[in-house]
Parts: structure tokens; sequence; C-alpha cells
């Protein structure tokens, strides 16, 4: 079981060393990141493997939420699966 | 892994562009349930729904959350209630409607379909009491929702059943005139009614669907809109090729939502409903995508082409989407419920004429229009038959949703508050079809029913 987690916002120091830590907390395994940053706007993609995730899922996403909220962030953890209904045939 | 820029495209369908699953809708049978008194079978009724909808609110929530899409209703839709009614010797079914009106609190759902009855071609022991039952059932209700098919291609039109339906929807307006005449925004008059469609007020549970199913139904006006904003300056082919793109995406999440949710409620899964959905919201009206697409107002000149283009692009953008696609399945009209609809008739430019032209090229009809609460019955059924003969000579589904708001006039409006929002009243002819309605009997099936 994979997750998308996505983050937009003002760029700043410690975003993936603060996200990274949370997922690290739970066993959630990071297995891609593509980050950029354009002017002043972050925007990261992160796959990651839940399958060992040892809380539920939407307590990770609250958790992730919480992240986005202490740094001014939009972050986003959604299944895999809506994106590759969405976008794959 | 998956495309940056489709994930980012997902999350702004999501939270700026109102994208969301407009309803899971459980199905369930009631054809089982019998007894000549009828308080033994409302609690049989009672039972069987909160029973086999146990789950269905706290499964669509806990999809809700893992998926990252907000599904904004949980529905019941059950056998017409006329049919399992007849079994009792009771003279009104209002104890029926509650019954209904408890499990769907019990259940946690928002509404719940099927109080209706099915008399294209007549009246069966049953309908009739179930019929003069509305106007009581929806005033001492909350969530419970009534439909009356009242004509079809096959059978032609009752046209007793459409005398009939103009006086029980002002009865309607009438019991529930302390709150904007709110029952009638719960009563649908069908042509061509469908046994699966998702959507409240129309949905019941039909006589050819399995014990239990789940259907789904869509929403996504707000998406389109962006897409053809994006899209800037181009030919009308390819503002319909844009559609249909967003149409399959749209659809692919229905899909997706509809096979998780009946796998983990041991549900078979029945249809996605291609709908486009509007609600009161700014940014979600289908109106607006008419606009975009190059229109002044919504109702000027030019409106029905653009309809029906879309309309078109949207079914054949999902049908490759989803493996089962049914229920109403095209763009809705809901005045009330369509920001964009809600400005042109006080623009003064989207007329109740140009709408029934609209409802010819699009699901369903004329759909929760307020006029004013003098309406006659006389007019009103003449109202529900030009639009049921739209539905009955064009081979599909219309409808009926006219709210006769008391002691309102053109130029008032009635609040709904939520998804029902807030209708303008819309002048209508007041000259009479009085002799016409009350001729009673059947319009015949018309010629290309015969297709055997």
């Amino acid at each position: 079981m994979r997750a998308v987690i996505t983050v937009v916002g003002k760029d700043r120091t410690g975003i993936i060393a603060k996200i990274s830590e949370t997922l690290c907390k739970y066993d959630v395994n990071i297995q891609d990141i593509a980050q950029n940053v354009m002017e002043e706007l972050f925007a990261m993609v992160m796959l990651v493997d839940i399958s060992k995730c040892n809380i539920d899922f939407s307590n990770l996403v609250e958790s992730l939420d919480k992240d986005g909220e202490q740094m001014g962030l939009k972050v986003h953890c959604m299944h895999e699966d809506i994106f590759n209904a969405m976008h794959r045939i | 892994m998956i495309n940056t820029g489709d994930i980012l495209e997902t999350i702004k369908m999501i939270e700026e562009e109102h994208l969301d699953i407009r309803t899971i809708t459980m199905g369930i049978s009631l054809r089982d349930l019998a007894s000549d008194d009828i308080n033994v079978l409302s609690d049989k009724i009672y039972d069987k729904i909160t029973k086999r909808a146990e789950k269905l609110v706290a499964t669509g929530e806990s999809i809700e959350h893992e998926l990252g899409i907000p599904i904004i209703n949980k529905r019941i839709s059950v056998t017409p209630i006329a049919m399992i009614g007849a079994t009792t010797n009771a003279n009104s079914y209002v104890k029926l409607a509650q019954a209904l009106d408890r499990a769907a609190a019990t259940t946690g759902v928002n509404f719940i379909g099927g109080f209706s009855a099915l008399v294209q071609k007549g009246f069966a022991k049953g309908d009739e009491i179930l019929i003069n039952s509305i106007p009581e059932a929806l005033a001492v209700t909350n969530n419970v929702c009534s439909s009356v098919n009242v004509a079809s291609t096959k059978a032609g039109v009752n046209l007793d059943a459409i005398a009939k339906m103009g006086q029980i929807i002002k009865q309607t307006a009438e019991n529930t005139k302390d709150n904007q005449s709110m029952g009638c925004a719960k009563l649908v008059v069908f042509a061509n009614a469908v046994d699966d469609n998702p959507f409240m007020a129309g949905a019941f549970h039909g006589i050819g669907e399995p014990e239990t199913v789940l259907n789904v139904g869509v929403s996504g006006p707000g998406v389109v809109q962006a897409a053809i904003r994006r899209a800037g300056d181009c030919s009308i082919g390819e503002v319909a090729e844009i559609i249909k793109k967003t149409a399959f995406k749209i659809t692919r999440m229905g899909q997706l939502v509809g096979s998780l949710a009946s796998e983990r409620l041991g549900v078979p899964f029945g249809i996605v409903d291609l709908s486009l959905a509007p609600t009161p919201a700014v940014g979600d009206s289908v109106a607006r995508i008419l606009e975009e697409v190059g229109l002044e107002t919504c109702g000027c000149c030019g409106t029905t082409a653009i309809l029906a283009m879309l309309n078109d692009a949207v079914k054949k953008g999902g049908v490759m989407a989803s493996s089962n696609v049914g229920g109403l399945s095209g763009a809705f009209i809901p005045v009330s419920e369509d920001e964009g609809m809600i400005a042109a008739v006080n623009a003064g430019v989207l007329s109740m004429e140009k709408l029934e032209a609209m409802t010819a090229v699009c699901s369903v009809g004329i759909d929760m229009v307020a006029v004013p609460g003098d309406t006659t019955a006389e007019v009103i059924s003449g109202l529900i038959a030009d639009e049921i003969a739209i539905g009955v000579v064009n081979n599909k589904t219309t409808a009926v949703r006219v709210i006769p708001a008391i002691g309102k006039t053109v130029g008032d409006s009635v609040e709904f508050g939520g998804l029902l929002g807030s209708a303008p009243i819309m002048p209508v002819s007041t000259h009479s079809p009085a002799k016409f309605i009350n001729r009673g009997g059947r319009i015949p099936a018309p010629i290309h029913s015969l297709k055997n």
C-alpha cells in the first residue's frame, strides 16, 4: 500500500526534515521524492510505503496536516489509488 | 512514480474546484416484507434498513479519509413503498414514511428515497393510498424523499395521475408552508423513472434490482468550468474534447470509490451515474460552464445548443471510465441548487420556457423551480404534462420538482439552505389548462414505443 504526500507553500528550512521525522516515527518508508523551489514557492511530492505504518491512515493524515500547519504549509496525504484511477487507463 | 503535474491537478480539483463524490446510495429491497398490520410492517421496514445499512456511513467516511476525496452524501433508496404498503389494510402510509425517517436517523444518512409509486399505466392497490399520504408524510418527516412515475415511453402518460399530482404538490406546499414549502423540494414527478438513480429526491430501488446494491453519483461542474477556462480560445470541438477528458477523470474517481465501498460493505456495485450535479456554492455551477463556453448569461440564445454538447461530452467521457453506467447520467439544471442559474433567473434572462427547452437535451427536468404560491393545481399539472411529454417522446427521463411557495410571488425568493439552496420565484403562465387536465384518462404511448 502506498500513499502520495504533497507539500506546497513558502520555502523555509527544515520542511523535509520535519515531514520525514513524522514518517519515520510511524514507520512509513519514503520511496521517492520529487521537489522543486520556484521563486519562493516550495513544492514537494513524495511517494511513501504505508504497509508497515503503525497508526491508522487517518491519524497519519492528521499528524502530517499538523506539521504543515506549524510550518505554514499545505500538506496533503492521499492514497496512491486515487491518482492511478484518475490518470492511468 | 506518478507524474507530479497529475498529482497537483487532482489536488487542485478537490481543493479549489469542488470535485467530490456527490453521493453513495445504497439500494435495499423491501420486497420480502409484508404484513396486514401497518405497525408490524413499519417495524419490519425499520429493522431491515438499519441492519443492511448499519455500516454505510462509517464505511463512506473511512474511504473519504483514506482517499482524501470528499463524499458529500450517504443515502439509502428502497423499493417503492406503494408496493410494500399494499400488503397492509391501512388507508394511509404516513406511518411507513415515519419508519423510513427513523431508519435514516439511526443509520445517519441524510436522505432516504422510495416513498414512491409507479403509476404510468394506472393505479394498483396501494398506489392511490401512497399518493394521498404524500402531503402529510413529507410534513411529518425530515429526511424522506418521495417520487411518482406518471408516464413512460412504453406505457404512455397517465393523465389522471398528473391531475392528482398537481393537487398533491399544492397540498404538500400548504402543509409545509411554515418551512418554506420545503415538502415540495422532496417530491419528484417522473416520466421514464430509472431503477438505479443514486440522486435525491428521485431515488428508489427498482423492482429489477438485486437485494442490495451500491450506486454512486459523481459531481464536478467546477472542474469542467476551470478546464474550459484554462483552454482559452479554441474551437467548440476542442471544448467538447476537454469536457470528455475531464468527465473521464471525474468518473474514474466515482468508479474507484464505488468499488471500494461495495467491497467493504459486501454489497454488489451497481452503477456510476455520470452527472454534473451543481451546488449553490460559487464555482460549482452548470450554468457557469455554459457561460464559460461563451454565453453572456445562461438562458440567452445558444444555451440549449451548448447544454446539448456538454451533456453528450460528459457521457462520452464517462462511459469508458466506468464498468457500469446508469442512473440519470447527464448534466443537472436544478435552479435553486445552482448559483449561476439563480443569478440568470434574477437577471431576467432564464425563463421557464427556456428551462423547458433545456430539459429536452439534458437530465433531468424542471427541477427545484419555485413558482408563485397562488399557482393553481391545474397549471402545475399542465406544467408537469408538458415536461413529461418531452421525456415520453424523446425516450428519456424527465421530471418535475416545483415548489409553489405559499404566500410568495414573483420577485420573492425561498431559502432552503444547504445543498437545496435558494429559489427565486419564477413567473408561470396563469392561463388555465383545466379542461385538458380534467379530461383524465391516458395519453397513448408514442409510435416509437413499438420497437419489437
